[in-house]
């Protein structure tokens, strides 16, 4: 079996599983953004009383992160009432930051666990070694009403990822690469088992950019082996012992990738759909492509070693007149240890805009939206047409350091000329 | 349910995601009538407005990719949609879609088919789709199991109830 099936199986009180089963597994931790008030009205109007286990379920206020408007706040305060009447041993109100980003370092991921949250890009713990996956608001609510979910247990892919990745080239490009070869469907309803010398080498905010875009793919969930960097993360963190699951020697793929990371350069994906990758430098020399603004954030794109690169890039200069670099740490614990580095302090005096930690304009909700015919930079996840703002806007995905760069020369531009 | 669902189509095209079927500024809205005022303007701001009530949304590949918003289906619902048919589907809009009683049919290569504007006929047991129009049948990848259960059931919702009823 494979680490994820074995994991699957656990849940489920069964001895193995295989691919198109259904299986009802338990949920070790179940997670509630702020958009999904529809979860604490699913739960009610099924009969829900309770939360089945007031220590492995919580709210993250990320996506209104601080509200914006009247009724965002209202829907705050409807799902605080209800963590508050359930006793929830967790709660991350709007000072926390993004869940995918909060959830590890408050300790509730940990390897071979199964993470359901109403997110799509919780496959991002995949990371950790756990099987993540993201649900709706009423199906999260039958889990808070009965701790576990039915599943169809995944078809696993392989995506294989050797060697050392050059100057210039970050774990957002590879899988901006890996994306643009798979495409937007090409692995909906499987799961996909990232592994080779370049992943067992990678840090886990590497690990969790690469996993956090496996759904861009339609992946159900996504699955690293746990490294050395990740055991001494969750072994400082884990609220709970835990046991790693591994792949047996066996198991046979339904399909394995095979890429060559060191033979990549910067990537960049274009207006209008993820899949839409091109090398950054193939687009540049198409014509040079304005940048309005710019934009550092998100739970693939604003972790400190997003903002370090970012700040490095920009320290003792200054962005355009009339651009902007909108900046949005994944977390507050990111926030303050980039406070204490200098490196906020670095893009502030470059002209940077820092916004409290969250969502922000990843998903068009507030701080730092686009107007029409306005071009965005961005190191966030999705460039679907309306994404940010207008539909009548363009978002190009790219790496931290490709959007530091791009905006501080006010074109698309390539981070290796100031790397 | 209602094992065959007549309704005029509208047609969208290849990965339409959850951004264009209900766009991140409207997701604080609770109020589902309203959140059906807004489905699908991503793609066009006019088609809520002027969808034919019971009709059903065809569309090409990879539909409802992106988000796990359950705003989509509940939106898709509240506009009138009475299913929806598409080449594939992303895996949480489906279940999200089912959980709440919304039937989906996949049947590939459907959106180059048919044209807007045609009656459709769409047998959810056994996987089947007439057009009036033309008297063609196409047929469709049949719901699995687990899906068609919780369908029959009206959706999650009834299926829980009776459950936490009995215990």
């Amino acid at each position: 079996m494979h680490a994820i099936e074995k994991i699957l199986a656990k849940n489920s009180g069964r001895e193995s599983v295989s691919a198109g089963e259904i299986v009802t597994a338990k949920v070790d931790f179940a997670e509630i953004n702020d958009l999904y008030l529809q979860t604490v009205y699913s739960f009610y109007e099924m009969g829900g009383e309770k939360v089945w286990d007031n220590t492995r379920a919580a709210f993250v206020f990320d996506h209104y992160a601080p509200a914006p408007d009247i009724k965002s706040a209202a829907n705050h305060g409807e799902m605080r009432e209800f963590a508050k009447k359930n006793n929830l041993k967790f709660h991350f109100d709007t000072n926390c930051g993004v869940c995918h980003q909060v959830m590890p370092e408050a300790g509730v991921i940990y390897p071979g666990m199964i993470v359901v949250a109403t997110d799509s890009h919780t496959t991002t713990h995949g990371a950790f070694g756990a099987m993540g996956t993201g649900c709706g608001a009423t199906d999260m609510a039958t889990i808070l009403m009965t701790g576990e979910l039915w599943f169809r247990v995944p078809e696993i892919i392989e995506v294989r990822l050797e060697g050392k990745a050059p100057k210039g080239v970050f774990p957002k490009d590879v899988i901006l690469h890996v994306l643009g070869q798979i495409k937007a469907d090409g692995a909906v309803y499987k799961a996909i088992d990232f592994t080779g010398s370049y992943i067992e080498s990678l840090n886990v905010a590497g690990r969790m950019v690469i996993c956090n875009m496996a759904v861009e793919m339609g992946a159900k969930t996504a699955y690293m082996q746990p490294n050395e960097a990740v055991m001494e993360y969750v072994s400082k963190r884990a609220v709970r012992p835990f046991e790693v699951q591994y792949t047996d020697a066996d198991f046979q793929y339904e399909e394995s990738f095979v890429f060559d990371v060191s033979t990549l350069e910067p990537q960049l994906a274009c207006p209008h759909s993820v899949d839409n990758v091109a090398p950054l430098s193939s687009v540049v020399e198409r014509g040079e492509v304005k940048i309005n603004q710019g934009y550092i954030g998100s739970c693939t794109g604003g972790r400190e070693e997003d903002i370090a690169i970012a700040a490095e890039i920009l320290r003792g200069k200054h962005i355009p007149e009339y651009t902007r670099l909108v900046v949005v740490p994944a977390s507050s614990e990111v926030m303050l240890s980039c406070l204490e580095k200098g490196y906020i302090q670095d893009l502030m005096n470059a002209g940077a805009t820092i916004t409290s930690p969250g969502c922000g304009a990843c998903l068009g909700a507030h701080e730092g939206i686009i107007a029409p015919g306005e071009v965005c930079i961005s190191s966030t996840n999705r460039n679907f047409p309306g994404r940010m703002g207008s539909t009548k806007a363009e978002i190009y995905l790219a790496s931290p350091a490709a959007v530091a760069s791009s905006i501080l020369n006010g074109c698309i531009t390539d981070p290796r000329k100031y790397l | 349910m209602k094992k065959q669902i007549t309704g005029e189509i509208i047609i969208v095209g290849n990965n339409i995601d959850t951004d264009q079927i209900y766009p991140g500024r409207f997701l604080a809205i609770t109020d589902p009538k309203e959140i059906g005022s807004h489905c699908l303007c991503g793609v066009d701001e006019n088609i809520a407005s002027t969808f034919p009530e019971g009709g059903i949304v065809v569309a090409g590949t990879n539909f409802g990719c992106g988000s796990s918003r359950e705003h989509a289906p509940i939106a898709l619902l509240n506009m009138g949609a009475a299913a929806v048919v598409a080449d594939s589907f992303a895996r949480i809009f489906f279940r999200n879609s089912i959980n709440l009683g919304l039937p989906l049919l996949v049947c590939k290569g459907i959106s180059k088919e048919v044209e807007a504007g045609q009656t459709l006929t769409l047998d959810i047991e056994k996987g089947q789709i007439t057009v009036k129009e033309t008297g063609k049948v196409y047929s469709c990848d049949k719901l699995g199991d687990q899906a068609m259960k919780i369908l029959e059931a009206g959706g999650i919702k009834p299926m829980m109830r009776a459950r936490f009823q009995n215990k």
